[in-house]
């Protein structure tokens, strides 16, 4: 089996429009808005919380001294912030049942 | 920030539509991302990142209350890779990379 298509977010903003029955240009604008509001919040340091989807975190890694993996070489690593995506139980158990059908 | 939030705002600056159709597009759109990921579809939002599908090989793990070892099957779970845009954002404006 080839490896599915991609899906972009023209994908998603039409499946949206068709399914929320609105206008594609309204679904066009809500995608791009939710998406920024999401980032606004993550920037603040607020978690995300999208029930039935997942969590968007924000950690805080500590500086720390990495190894460029080619030369073996000691750089530093600098503190930093990080978004981690915590998918929800149910969209673990979709997954994995998903792949129980194939 | 909770969807239910994300979702108020939203009716808010899109007074023109009905509240219910927003919630729905919302509701709509991360259940779109869901689906893909259940085909074993990657979805790319330029910007924001990249979901797909991980596999975890299986393993020997260990049952923490009697010590057992016990096989931990191989697993497909969801991953989300932050896009250029929100890694740098999250972060004061530098980039990580």
């Amino acid at each position: 089996m080839s490896p599915p298509k991609t899906v972009t977010r023209a994908d998603l903003v039409e499946a949206v429009a068709r399914k929320a029955d609105i206008q594609r240009s309204d679904a066009t604008a809500l995608v791009t808005d939710a998406l920024d509001q999401v980032v606004a919040s993550l920037t603040q340091g607020d978690h995300v919380k999208l029930s039935r989807f997942g969590n968007f975190v924000v950690r805080s890694k500590r500086k720390r001294v990495g190894r460029n993996p080619k030369t073996g070489e000691e750089v530093p690593i600098t503190p930093r912030r990080v978004v981690t995506f915590r998918p929800s139980q149910l969209l673990r158990e979709r997954v994995e049942a998903a792949k129980l059908r194939r | 920030m909770l969807k239910s939030e994300l979702i108020a705002r939203l009716q808010q600056d899109y007074r023109h539509l009905p509240a219910a159709k927003v919630e729905k597009a919302i509701d709509q759109l991360f259940e779109e991302i869901s689906l893909a990921l259940i085909e074993g579809r990657r979805v790319e939002l330029r910007g924001f990142g990249a979901f797909s599908i991980r596999s975890r090989n299986s393993r020997q793990g260990r049952n923490p209350r009697t010590g057992e070892s016990v096989e931990v099957p191989a697993k497909r779970v969801p991953f989300f890779k932050p896009g250029k845009e929100l890694r740098m954002a999250v972060n004061g404006g530098v980039d990580t990379d």
